[in-house]
């Protein structure tokens, strides 16, 4: 077993010019629960979006457990085992429930190309789909068409849809973006818990739930790696301080004094 | 967040409902059931009522539009350009049944395999563009099979393949009659229906499903995004194949109409009229526009008229069309 599921090294993109994201070097390792945090437009999510191959990097190597990924398509990534959620909430809304998670259930068949089949064959993950909806307490909806769910329970939804890949390496775009403080601590609370067993890696804009979750971050600013190690220590950084403070007051209320105290 | 007891609108708060409870009988849910139910009353009564000639041209068009609902409706996409499977579903069927003297069963299908055969190629070609790209692109392809039926001496030019023998079905049963060929179009339509209903509702179906409601998530759960819709275009381009070889022994003519853009236009307009993404829509639709340009011939060119402002209206008024606003109303899926 290699210690770092995930490695990048020199991955850069351009658009016309603009770098989004330049030489960065990220090492993910096994088992840990990484946070990536930087303020808005610090390439964040075009970083995302490079490692799950939904965007090719423009230069750089990706490697996933030891294996160059740098060519793939996303969907065989996600194949692998990397599979990301989006800082939008992902849902299929007119399915229900229940449905969301059956469906990535499902990719246990491989291909489901028999379009002569009747669906009730897929009645067979139900149990199972079940299961991991109470793990994240959404069993009393699993009826319900997943547009109709609140906001939170939407994001929660997304994870046991995830979840029921059964991913080495999850990425998780803002989990808890627009979320009232007690949806927050759900979540954080499910993040910690289903990152038993596997590799977290995450975008976070709230730095309380950065320091609360994370064992190891990295600071991005302008499509650059600022600084990289524990929370305690990233935070004293005066660069990331400068960062923060500077370019992007908007940052997460509270948190930002934190910082600060710490400097 | 709310507690956990607190269920959403429409869900029973007290225990956890039964799982999936929803799929009735072979995935018809009762109010599907029941208008299914109807449809074949309709099937079996009406030609009695009704001028046979007119009920086959009008099952042909719908089995046209529940193909072109599988693709709009189910995965999303739209397709300009489907009076090319159509038509040349049309012409081949003809050409197989007058000059190789096929059984009416064995032209009919040949139909079906050259539409599919090219929806896999243009499907190909269409599916890596987006939007109205996908749309302008499957246009394109549709107006040059046009220009190359125009040419290509087997299609008879502006003449067409005229005469075309009804035949007899497996060779055994002679279609000659109206009602006898009645019964085989009827027979023929209701299979597109219900394998149409089958796709919708099998794994394949729930996959293409979700790539419709979020394709980027689909693609994230690790399915190839592209490779299902091909496939869901190629059995849309197969069956409208299926129908065109129909109709063209049906009417017993194939010409530049079944493969005109203008073509591709009715059936748009057959679906959004009946209700897109709904099973029974296009069935309703193609009826509505074929009953029109049959009773409201004699005011001639006033049809396209007549026609226009009825689909404007709508567009207006019955966004989800007839049946979708029906289901709305009785607040089932239909």
């Amino acid at each position: 077993m290699r210690d770092y599921i995930l490695e990048t090294e020199g991955l850069t993109k351009e658009f016309r010019g603009f770098v989004a994201v330049s030489d960065v070097g990220l090492r993910i390792r096994r088992g840990t629960i990484h946070g990536l945090i930087g303020p808005n437009g610090a390439g964040k999510t075009t970083c995302f979006n490079l490692l799950t191959k939904f965007m090719q990097p423009s230069r750089g190597v990706i490697r996933y457990d030891g294996r160059d990924i740098t060519p793939m398509k996303p969907a065989e990534v996600a194949r692998l085992g990397l599979v990301r959620s989006f800082q939008i909430s992902a849902v299929f809304p007119h399915l229900t429930v229940l449905e969301n998670v059956r469906v990535a259930l499902q990719r246990e068949r491989g291909g489901s190309y028999d379009f002569w089949r009747s669906d009730a064959v897929l009645r067979r993950y139900d149990d199972r789909a079940m299961e991991l909806l109470a793990d994240v307490g959404l069993s009393v909806y699993a009826q319900a068409p997943a547009g109709t769910l609140p906001y939170g329970r939407k994001r929660a939804l997304e994870i046991a849809t995830t979840l029921a890949l059964d991913p080495n390496l999850m990425l998780l775009d803002e989990p808890t973006a627009g979320m009232t403080h007690e949806d927050v601590d759900r979540i954080v609370a499910l993040v910690r818990r289903v990152a038993q067993g596997r590799t977290v890696l995450m975008v976070e804009h709230n730095l309380k739930v950065v320091e609360g979750l994370c064992d190891t971050i990295t600071v991005l600013t302008r499509g650059r790696v600022l600084a990289e190690g524990p929370y305690a220590e990233v935070s004293r950084n005066p660069e990331v301080v400068a960062a923060y403070l500077g370019s992007d007051p908007s940052v997460s209320g509270g948190s930002q004094g934190e910082v600060a105290a710490h400097a | 967040m709310a507690s956990a007891t607190t269920a959403p609108p429409g869900v029973p708060a007290a225990g956890i409902p039964p799982v999936a409870t929803h799929q009735g009988y072979f995935g018809f849910t009762r109010a599907q059931g029941i208008a299914l139910l109807i449809m074949v009353a309709a099937l079996i009564a009406c030609p009695y009522f009704l001028y046979p000639q007119f009920l086959m041209k009008l099952l042909c068009f719908a089995l046209f539009a529940c193909a072109f609902n599988l693709l709009i409706g189910y995965v999303g996409l739209l397709s300009f350009g489907h009076a090319a499977y159509f038509g040349m579903g049309s012409y081949v069927a003809a050409h197989a049944a007058k000059v190789w003297g096929l059984t009416p069963e064995l032209a009919i299908l040949l139909g079906g395999v050259t539409g599919a055969g090219l929806g896999l190629v243009f499907g190909w070609i269409a599916i890596r563009r987006q939007g109205i790209y996908f749309a302008m692109i499957t246009l394109a392809l549709a107006q040059m099979i046009y220009f190359v039926c125009v040419q290509v001496p087997f299609t008879h030019g502006e003449d067409g393949i005229q005469a075309i023998p009804r035949g007899a079905f497996l060779g055994l049963i002679d279609l000659r009659a109206d009602m006898s060929l009645y019964w085989f179009i009827a027979g023929l339509f209701l299979l597109g229906f219900l394998l149409i209903h089958r796709v919708i509702n099998s794994p394949f179906g729930q996959v293409l499903t979700a790539i419709r409601e979020n394709e980027p998530r689909a693609t994230s759960l690790g399915y190839r995004t592209d490779d299902y819709k091909l496939v869901a275009f190629v059995l849309s381009a197969g069956i409208a194949g299926i129908a065109g070889g129909a109709k063209a022994i049906t009417v017993g003519i194939a010409t530049l109409t079944d493969v005109h853009w203008a073509m591709s236009g009715e059936v748009v307009l057959m679906t959004l009229l009946g209700g897109l993404g709904t099973l029974f829509g296009p069935v309703i639709g193609a009826a509505a526009v074929v009953g029109m340009q049959t009773y409201l011939a004699p005011f001639g060119a006033w049809v396209t008229v007549i026609q226009g402002c009825i689909f404007v209206l709508c567009v207006l008024a019955f966004r989800a069309g007839i049946v979708g606003e029906l289901a709305r109303m009785l607040r089932v899926k239909l």
